[in-house]
């Protein structure tokens, strides 16, 4: 009689379990590893940095993929590219919106191109054998180096440059990777001789690092150019004379193995379609309209006849 | 809330795979516990290396696990396995210290009398100190659930989804909703799993209904 | 993988600085005692009431038991976003950080401060009012002592908690040992990791330790005594692991 309250109870307790494992259908958790690599021809997986923008792109991505057929799983949000490239390595995602000019000094240590088409020849020559670039798109999002006006004027600060003789005494904020980045804090000790008193780990180009510049926790940010807080606060970007932040050109990176007539066809009408005005208003949308990637995506698909 | 409205579904999904990465864990750090707690039990001598042990593991923080787990394991980066191992190793450490004062809150006469009507040791093991004990498991087995389901929120910074990455997308498109939908979430499904643990005690332990004294 | 951990710690680089180990320790120690200690100028005194005077306590019951559910990510997100635009400095970052740990390490000692007045035994409290003391004196004198083991317990396990929670605080721009995760974790470093997390863990213990100490010798040996032949629940034990509602059948 025990025997069978306590049969009774276990197999309630597994079934609840079950039923929710099972219950998810297509999104089964078992099998969000992409299975191994091995998923059947014409599915993909596409993966996203931390921040709005990749997230933003990386479902444009999946949306035109979709709508010419391929079945799409999403994996968002990862994080750095020190984390997802290893990810894509290993087969977990096949596909990633990327940019030109960060991605060859990745894998390529001694990257020296700095213009758009210069940068996207080395990096096809740098990218490792199983993966491969698509066509670059015209739209551009840089790293730059932005202060507030009140900073600028208090220096008479124009370019990165002109904050040599003051380095010393201010803090620069930015995403933990930039710590050891060629494009971060040892870049710009070696292109513009930059001393900072401190470096502040933040975020990437989220709200963290917005905060910290407008309420003087750092005097200087790393922030994305197509950030709209940039011009939300007036904030002055600071040039970049020597290419310090090559050119940065929005492209898909995927799995060479992956790659077939129809999703190189969709990602590359993608990329024509694509340019920074367009871009800096579609990330408007999601960060200060708070309006939903997926949506903002299906809106710019439709609008380009691609979805 | 128009925000929860038009995103019911993904976070009924997201809870979905929030409930198989804090529940399952749950049933597998139990069935680990059990053995383990009653072998602490059993040899005295056990008792303070399992227990000091099981707490080390317990002060490792989640994040590092979750980050190191594909190096030791071989998985892949974004495997939920990781999480499920990792909130298993926190679950089976919770729990083999609750399994074992459990079975040693069996009194001793209870045993012995059991010994005397011929029940060997394994028999008087599940039929005898493993339901007497029940109560007290159950009791850290609800500390364990709503642990894990804060835990696995964790999760979201390495990038596997479940109700953690409500957290991580409203922040970073400074948008607060997604994060009160997902707090809320969390504290709700934290709320079933200790109703669940509950209800399943109460099914499996008749008797104290039929005392009714005092629990 | 133990040798490039064990490399990394023993880097000599990565001890000074202000961003070195001895650094984020004392940053780490720092944000988790003063949570800790507010938390318990807070909770100590509203749980000897409740206990004392038996109001309020179906609400502290429920509440310990929910807010162990809130997930500390979520809040400590929500807390940056609402407090830290009202503030400039490091106050910013500090105060949503701060204000998170000390709302996790409340419910623990609520619950053992309030969970150890009522467990005096109803003897001694008799005896108290015997001898003519009355309600404030007899907390004072005899519930407050008496209560002690178990307060103690809930601090030790609000420290814990409070311990591996300051690491996520990393996550938003905090220092501490944290840091050495989240840096890490950025890079996918993972010697720095899991170096971090090691000395999260022994550091967690090291407290532990000390605060085990400091309660063999604040509490009472009339009460030590006690515990030791009636309970398996050993209090003295060098190490408990967070589970205070083990004491309570809630």
């Amino acid at each position: 009689m025990k025997r069978t309250r306590i049969a009774l109870a276990v197999t309630a307790a597994a079934a609840l379990f079950g039923v929710a494992a099972c219950g998810s259908g297509s999104s089964d958790p078992l099998a969000a590893g992409g299975s191994a690599g091995k998923a059947s021809s014409g599915s993909i997986v596409v993966g996203s940095a931390n921040f709005p923008e990749s997230a933003l792109l990386a479902e444009i991505y999946a949306g035109a993929l979709s709508a010419k057929g391929v079945k799409v799983d999403k994996k968002l949000n990862i994080g750095s590219r020190e984390t997802y490239i290893p990810a894509l390595k290993d087969g977990s995602i096949d596909l990633i919106p990327e940019y030109t000019g960060v991605l060859d000094q990745y894998f390529n240590k001694n990257a020296k191109a700095t213009t758009s088409d210069d940068v996207y020849a080395e990096l096809k020559a740098a990218v490792p054998a199983t993966l491969t670039v698509l066509n670059k798109s015209a739209a551009e999002d840089k790293d730059s180096v932005v202060v507030t006006q009140k900073t600028a004027a208090k220096y008479g600060l124009k370019s990165i440059g002109d904050l040599a003789p003051q380095a010393k005494n201010l803090t620069l904020g930015g995403p933990p990777e930039w710590k050891t980045r060629p494009t971060g804090v040892p870049g710009l000790k070696r292109v513009y001789n930059l001393d900072f008193k401190t470096f502040r780990p933040l975020d990437a180009g989220g709200p963290l690092s917005v905060q910290a510049l407008k309420n003087g926790q750092v005097d200087a940010v790393n922030l994305f150019t197509t950030d709209p807080s940039i011009a939300d606060n007036g904030f002055v970007i600071l040039d970049d004379p020597k290419s310090l932040f090559a050119a940065q050109n929005v492209v898909p990176l995927i799995t060479k193995s992956k790659v077939t007539p129809t999703i190189s066809a969709a990602l590359d009408a993608i990329s024509a379609k694509l340019d920074t005005a367009t871009l800096g208003q579609l990330v408007k949308e999601v960060v200060v309209d708070k309006k939903d990637p997926a949506v903002v995506a299906k809106e710019f698909l439709a609008k380009n006849n691609l979805g | 809330m128009t925000w929860l409205q038009d995103h019911l579904g993904d976070v009924l999904d997201l809870t979905v795979r929030h409930i198989y990465l804090a529940g399952v864990p749950l049933i597998l750090g139990l069935l680990i516990a059990l053995p383990l707690g009653w072998l602490a039990r059993r040899h005295r001598g056990l008792y303070p290396i399992l227990i000091v042990g099981t707490s080390l593991l317990y002060t490792i923080p989640s994040l590092a696990l979750f980050i190191m787990l594909p190096f030791l394991l071989g998985t892949q980066i974004l495997d939920p396995t990781n999480v499920i191992v990792a909130m298993t190793i926190y679950t089976v450490a919770l729990l083999v210290r609750t399994v074992a004062d459990g079975l040693g809150a069996v009194p001793e006469a209870v045993n012995q009398s059991a010994t005397a009507m011929g029940y060997k040791r394994g028999r008087r093991f599940m039929s005898v100190e493993l339901p007497l004990a029940v109560p007290v498991i159950s009791a850290g087995l609800r500390v364990a659930a709503v642990s894990n389901v804060s835990i696995v929120s964790v999760a979201a910074l390495i990038g596997v989804a479940q109700l953690g990455s409500l957290f991580t997308d409203g922040f970073n498109r400074a948008f607060m909703e997604p994060i009160i939908v997902g707090v809320i979430s969390c504290v709700l499904l934290a709320l079933l799993f200790d109703g669940v643990i509950i209800g399943v005690t109460r099914l499996a332990t008749p008797w104290q209904r039929a005392g009714k004294a005092s629990s | 993988m133990i040798n490039r951990i064990f490399a990394w710690l023993t880097d000599g680089a990565h001890w000074q600085g202000s961003d070195g180990i001895l650094r984020r320790l004392v940053e780490h120690l720092g944000y988790s005692l003063t949570a800790v200690i507010i938390a318990a100028l807070i909770a100590i005194p509203l749980g000897l009431y409740i206990g004392h005077t038996g109001r309020g306590r179906v609400f502290v019951v429920n509440l310990a038991g929910a807010a162990r559910a809130i997930p500390s990510l979520g809040l400590l997100f929500i807390a940056v976003l609402w407090l830290g635009p009202k503030f400039s400095g490091d106050i910013a970052f500090l105060a949503p950080a701060g204000l998170v740990l000390i709302v996790l390490a409340i419910p623990p000692i609520l619950s053992g401060a309030y969970a150890g007045v009522e467990g005096v035994e109803p003897d001694a409290r008799d005896a108290a009012r015997g001898m003519g003391m009355r309600g404030p004196e007899v907390l004072r004198h005899v519930e407050l002592p008496c209560a002690l083991p178990l307060i103690m317990s809930g601090i030790r396990s609000a420290t814990l908690q409070v311990i591996a929670t300051a690491t996520i605080a990393a996550v938003v721009g905090l220092g501490g040992l944290g840091r050495f995760l989240i840096d890490g974790l950025a890079v996918r470093d993972t010697p720095q990791t899991a170096s971090g997390a090691l000395l999260v863990a022994l550091l967690a213990l090291a407290v532990d330790m000390v605060l085990a100490l400091v309660q063999r010798f604040v509490v009472s040996r009339g009460l030590t005594g006690r515990y030791r032949t009636a309970q398996t629940f050993d209090s003295d034990a060098g190490v408990t692991p967070p589970a205070p509602a083990l004491q309570h059948s809630a």
